[in-house]
């Protein structure tokens, strides 16, 4: 398929920003596939000619890992697909995940020149367009890798930080293995995001390529159990290490019935729903209980997911609960917009206290509070504060739990020489990623604690070319 | 791939596997577990690894095929793989020299128990042992756990065989011929484990429990496997599984492995339906495991 033919460019201002067509709320709340369509070729040229090519712009510098995005979107203008395509992967080796699930208004689009007066470039769907457009059109190539340095890189975690990591090592010559925890490779792309946000078979379409341009990949290798981090170092004989293993520990509130059946950590829900297919159930063999009343605990994009989810498995009602208000809420505008549509109750500034079940232990219901923005807290945020008297109940057969999540400490726990802070997540330098181990190193949310793929991507572009300089000089 | 190496029925419904794995083998410790899944759509299935052999690269498992899952599993043969297998998972059992212990497997349990026992026995331990089963046909290991106990009880809860009565009674009797017991490990059906820990209670015998509750990932990431240990929750795949048996709150574990009958039902009404045929056996929870 040839690329579309470029049209002569128009006044960049006098086009509006061009919306991309998507699933209608009562068709997607029946189905597990994507919300939005992506824009078409034509759409897509449309959108890029509204980039007035700054002289110096400040997009780039919002993108975590720098992707040069005048280049491309001036390739877009110009049709020219494959090679906007390309030019992404230049810094970034997971377009079509990026252009998905990156925050672009927090990032590159909020800089953005035209978002002053009107709308900002939208470079986010202009990423996963040129991405689809590469990889559909079978136009996906392995660039040039450098020759055989002799090195050994382990990469612990295949997820976003860890792919990025890999990719760029195996690019400039060195002989990386990831190792995954897992069965199936992507980390939180295939466990946490759902299906109808980022299908799972682009996540694996990724991995592919990384694999393609040479990195090894060892699933079910749980680093600190079946393998430790001194072993890798020592008898496995790697020269460095990265550790990007995620925030995987789910955090609960530890109230009152917490433990009965039907109430789920997002991890768990999301796991089951996602990476073991139970939306397939009984075809594939992990189940969901089958609810008709769902509250989600939380207000952030992973409360978002385990909501639309809830909802898709057949769910009536979905609450969602969260102790502040619809400001405060982490999620991202689009996510939480998405959601509303879909029918997504809201049950702002009310928190729950304690779970009912019934004498199976099943959960029957959730007993709340309504709560009340008081003074600032340490997050900046307006702390919610009790409201007296203000105590109701949710009748409910599910609770998802989405509070966040820390470092699992398997580890660290196993590492002797790796610290750690107070809440558990490994020490490293931010511009480096070197922990207090000599060769190890580490980024993403093990890092950082729970936060977006393209960070965990950005810390892991760092570390990647940390890791270059030492395995090339030693120094530590 | 994960090819099996043997497969035996060692009781009524009860299978031995001999499972390629080597990263698994050379790992291993007493009181250790692995996770199975069998096709690109199969679940996650936690169990104790038995035995291995570092030499081979082969682990030993053995399960009773009552779910969807695990009945699967009992239909391979050697040549046959899993898909998946991951490993060595959960803390391993803590070994000393604690005197006199007694080792207790009901059931399926004594699956887990043999691997632990023979580490307490090589670690200077005189070892009692306990081994029962509801009935004769379900009885297994009785001669691999004579071979390293210096006393052994066989109980069948119907008098099909050997002392008739419960692994309780066995172990009230050797309280009552006064033991003086250091020590003791029960593992078995959750009713069997919580009956012993009321038994060694009131004699203050430090007694641990090896759990085997509805796992997904098995590495600490989903909270599944969540029990209450003395009024705080645990994750059993990585703070376990095993836990003093006096502050495990049974009755939510029992009611936590309960929560997907209703699927487990239908699960294996499909593969009945499929074979044409009736597989005996009463449906269990997915994951339970063991």
């Amino acid at each position: 398929m040839a690329d579309a033919t470029p049209k002569p460019r128009p006044k960049p201002f006098s086009i509006p920003r061009q919306p991309m067509p998507e699933q209608p709320p009562h068709v997607r709340v029946g189905n597990f596939r994507e919300v939005p369509f992506g824009l078409t070729p034509d759409l897509a040229i449309l959108e890029a000619t509204r980039c007035i090519q700054c002289k110096n712009p400040q997009c780039v510098p919002g993108c975590p890992v720098s992707v040069q995005i005048p280049e491309f979107i001036d390739l877009v203008a110009k049709g020219k697909f494959v090679e906007a395509a390309r030019k992404i992967k230049e810094t970034n080796a997971l377009p079509a995940v990026c252009g998905r699930v990156c925050p672009q208004e927090e990032q590159c689009e909020m800089p953005c020149v035209l978002g002053k007066k009107g709308e900002p470039v939208a470079i986010g769907r202009l990423e996963r367009f040129v991405a689809d457009f590469e990889r559909v059109t079978g136009n996906v190539e392995i660039p040039g890798i450098g020759a055989p340095t002799g090195k050994r890189v382990a990469v612990v975690g295949a997820g976003p930080a860890g792919l990025t990591v890999a990719g760029d090592l195996v690019q400039i010559g060195h002989d990386v293995t990831i190792f995954e925890a897992l069965h199936k490779p992507g980390g939180v792309l295939m466990y946490g995001i759902p299906e109808f946000r980022l299908p799972k078979e682009i996540v694996q379409a990724e991995v592919e390529y990384i694999q393609k341009l040479g990195a090894k990949l060892e699933c079910n290798s749980v680093i600190g159990k079946s393998i430790t981090i001194d072993e890798l170092l020592g008898e496995e004989g790697f020269d460095a290490v990265f550790v990007g293993t995620g925030a995987g520990l789910p955090y609960f509130m530890n109230i009152p019935g917490e433990n009965l059946i039907g109430v789920y950590s997002a991890n768990e829900y999301l796991t089951r729903a996602n990476l073991m297919k139970a939306y397939k159930f009984p075809e594939s063999d992990t189940p969901l209980n089958k609810a008709t009343n769902v509250a989600v605990v939380g207000g952030g994009n992973v409360a978002m997911d385990a909501a639309r989810t809830a909802k898709r498995m057949g769910a009536e009602n979905v609450y969602l609960v969260y102790r502040r208000s619809k400001k405060e809420m982490p999620a991202r505008v689009e996510e939480v917009h998405h959601a509303e549509e879909e029918g997504i109750e809201f049950h702002l500034l009310t928190n729950p206290i304690t779970y009912h079940g019934d004498d199976e232990s099943r959960v029957t219901s959730v007993e709340c509070q309504k709560m009340e923005l008081g003074e600032p807290d340490a997050s900046g945020r307006r702390r919610p504060v009790v409201i007296k008297g203000s105590e109701f109940k949710l009748t409910v057969d599910t609770v998802i739990v989405s509070i966040g999540n820390g470092a699992n400490p398997l580890i660290p726990s196993t590492t002797p020489g790796l610290d750690t802070n107070k809440w558990g997540n490994i020490l490293a330098d931010q511009e480096t990623g070197k922990t207090s181990k000599k060769g190890v190193f580490a980024g993403g949310d093990i890092v950082i604690g729970a936060a977006t793929v393209i960070l965990a991507m950005g810390a892991g572009r760092k570390a990647a070319a940390a890791m270059h300089e030492y395995l090339k000089t030693g120094a530590w | 791939m994960f090819p099996i190496l043997e497969t035996k029925e060692i009781a009524k419904n009860v299978y031995l596997q001999r499972v390629q794995a080597p990263r698994v083998a050379k790992k291993r410790k007493a009181g250790q577990f692995l996770v199975l899944r069998r096709h690109e759509d199969g679940e996650r299935i936690p169990l104790t690894i038995v035995a291995s052999d570092a030499a081979e690269g082969s682990v030993t498992i053995i399960f009773q095929a009552v779910g969807k899952s695990t009945t699967e599993f009992a239909r391979m043969k050697p040549g046959d793989a899993y898909l998946d297998v991951v490993g060595p998972l959960g803390l391993a059992t803590h070994i000393e020299k604690f005197g006199t212990v007694v080792g207790i497997g009901g059931g399926i349990g004594a699956a887990p128990l043999l691997p632990i026992a023979t580490a307490i026995k090589e670690a200077g331990n005189r070892l009692l042992s306990i081994v029962g089963a509801r009935t004769k046909d379900l009885l297994i290991l009785e001669d691999e756990m004579r071979a390293i106990s210096d006393e052994i009880v066989v109980t069948t809860d119907d008098g099909s065989y050997a002392k008739k009565g419960f692994v309780t009674t066995a172990l009230q009797e050797f309280i009552d011929r006064g033991e003086k017991i250091d020590m003791c490990i029960a593992i078995g059906p959750v009713p069997m484990m919580r009956a012993v820990a009321e038994v060694t209670r009131p004699h203050g015998i430090k007694t641990m429990v090896s759990l085997n509750p509805i796992m997904v990932d098995a590495t600490g990431m989903c909270g599944a496997c969540r029990v209450s240990v003395g009024g705080a929750t645990k994750f059993v795949c990585v703070d376990g599984p095993e836990f003093d048996g006096h502050q495990v709150d049974f009755k939510e574990l029992v009611m936590r492995n309960r929560a997907y009958l209703r699927e487990e039902k239908t699960a294996m009404e499909r593969i009945e339906h499929k074979d044409g045929k009736c597989v005996g056996g009463a449906a269990v929870p997915a994951g339970g495991g063991n």
